[in-house]
């Protein structure tokens, strides 16, 4: 009954364009504050959303620091542990930025950081690149429910939710607007994408 | 359902681009430090060679460990193939092994349908060459290289080859290079035209999606990629053409002949050459000649059907044709 009720339930904004605005102005100053300065930062994205959200944090960083960021996208779809649950997904784009990432603080960008799983197939990813000198993680949303022990440094907003709720962020580069939707799941229990 | 690459015709367009996309991404990790993805990890691929073949074999065997899968080698010369047993019991043992994917090279046309149809066993099975039928992989790494150099590397993908004219020149009767680019370069939406002695082309090629010629002369001039095949002399028990001289007269790109070509087309050859007889050392050494990009394509699009079939709990790759063969 429950079930029902909650399927029926529409998907309710709980992050709008100013706000997404608004975090990863936030964001940017952290990550600034932290990595002193952020001279060696490279941001990566993790396809797809969170490639907009990292070229976006690279435009604020780059506004408070006049220095051009480096900016990338680090596709994890080969290092999933979940491989084989699933039909194979087509690969998304990694793009390294030209002086790599040896040395330098690498901050993975992401939309929602659920399971904790697509974070730790980040990492090995990494391994496969070079050796940064340390790895941070930036989510615009925190949900919970982590499977690994693993956490997020620079958190746009943490969004407490049930395992029955689902999280859509869109954002205006590929879904026309900015938002972050907080809706029932349908029917099937199944894994953070 | 199906999970096997057996033939080039299997594959719809979608099936196809998608294939050439993978693998324009997998070339990213050959550029990398580490060549390496866990993929594959724990899946044994069997690389099963009836017939030699050391540039088809090490290219799926640099692919498959690329993908971090296990490998197993199995050449039939001194094996107990050449005591006589069967391509069955081969497969059984296989099959009790716990093997997850052949990868194929026979001599006799339909020995890979053969093995992914009978029941025999369990694995997917990848054509990499049987007889005079068909080379699946070698048609998808040639329409890689095309598309890479007349559409662009970034630009090209989602993108087929929609209305590029290509020309295969020599062979073709006994090349299933030939056999297995038709197909797909039509799947492709390209314009195929062949060119050969009458005598080297197969009977029934009229029902071919292609147009046929014996004037490489005139062809030239309105062709962006012109792929010129391997005189098989291994695979000839009769006089197919006069002389070797005559037949580099008439069917054999040298400098002049290659200046009528436009200026954005590219030479292609799925190699071994002959030079001096298909090809001219001048041209062969170009920059247009594509054939060492092809060697390297080659690892891309295996590593990308591999992943495509084994990587997940089911293939992505679908199939237009259920179960009758040529």
């Amino acid at each position: 009954m429950d079930k029902q009720q909650d399927q029926q339930q529409e998907a309710r904004p709980v992050l709008e364009g100013p706000d997404i605005a608004r975090v990863l102005t936030r964001i940017a100053h952290e990550i600034v504050e932290r990595a002193k300065g952020a001279d060696d930062v490279v941001l990566l994205g993790i396809p797809t959303r969170g490639v907009f959200l990292a070229r976006r944090l690279a435009d604020k960083l780059e506004q408070i620091t006049e220095r051009k960021m480096p900016v990338g996208s680090l596709d994890i779809t080969m290092y999933r542990d979940d491989l084989r649950m699933h039909p194979p997904r087509a690969l998304a784009r990694t793009e390294i930025p030209g002086d790599g990432i040896d040395g330098r603080l690498v901050v993975l960008v992401d939309d929602v950081l659920f399971s904790g799983r697509t974070i730790r197939a980040a990492l090995d990813a990494l391994n496969d690149i070079g050796r940064p000198r340390a790895v941070q993680l930036a989510v615009l949303v925190d949900r919970g429910h982590r499977e690994l022990p693993i956490r997020a440094d620079y958190v746009g907003k943490n969004l407490p939710t049930s395992l029955r709720e689902t999280v859509k962020v869109q954002l205006a580069e590929e879904d026309g607007r900015d938002t972050v939707l907080l809706g029932a799941k349908p029917a099937a229990p199944g894994a953070h994408p | 359902m199906q999970r096997h690459l057996i033939s080039a015709a299997d594959l719809t367009r979608d099936d196809a681009v998608l294939i050439l996309d993978t693998a324009e991404e997998m070339a990213r990790v050959a550029d990398r430090p580490i060549k390496k993805l866990p993929t594959l990890r724990g899946r044994t691929v069997v690389n099963l060679f009836f017939e030699d073949s050391t540039r088809t074999r090490i290219s799926f065997e640099a692919a498959e460990k690329r993908l971090s899968a296990d490998v197993i080698n199995f050449t039939a010369k001194g094996s107990s193939v050449s005591k006589g047993e069967s391509l069955k019991d081969t497969a059984q043992t296989l099959e009790a092994m716990g093997v997850d994917a052949v990868v194929i090279r026979h001599s006799a046309s339909g020995a890979p349908y053969r093995l992914a149809t009978s029941g025999w066993i369990d694995a997917a099975v990848v054509n990499a060459g049987d007889g005079t039928h068909q080379h699946p992989t070698q048609a998808l790494l040639d329409a890689f290289t095309m598309r890479r150099r007349l559409v662009g590397r970034d630009a090209g993908l989602g993108k087929d080859l929609d209305g590029r004219r290509i020309t295969l020149v020599g062979d073709i009767l006994h090349s299933r290079v030939a056999r297995s680019n038709v197909d797909l370069l039509h799947t492709l939406g390209a314009e195929v035209t062949l060119v050969a002695p009458p005598t080297l082309l197969p009977v029934g090629v009229e029902t071919w999606p292609c147009e046929v010629s014996y004037d490489l002369d005139s062809t030239l001039p309105k062709s962006d990629a012109v792929m010129l095949l391997r005189v098989q002399r291994e695979r000839m028990n009769a006089a197919f053409f006069p002389t070797e001289r005559e037949y580099s007269r008439r069917y054999g790109l040298d400098g002049d002949r290659m200046a009528k070509m436009p200026d954005h087309a590219i030479v292609m050859h799925p190699g071994p050459m002959v030079r001096g007889m298909e090809i001219t050392a001048e041209v062969a050494d170009s920059d247009r000649c594509t054939v060492v990009e092809q060697v390297a394509n080659g690892v891309s699009i295996r590593m990308a059907v591999l992943y495509l079939l084994l990587g997940g709990n089911e293939p992505a790759v679908s199939h237009a044709r259920p179960t009758e063969e040529k």
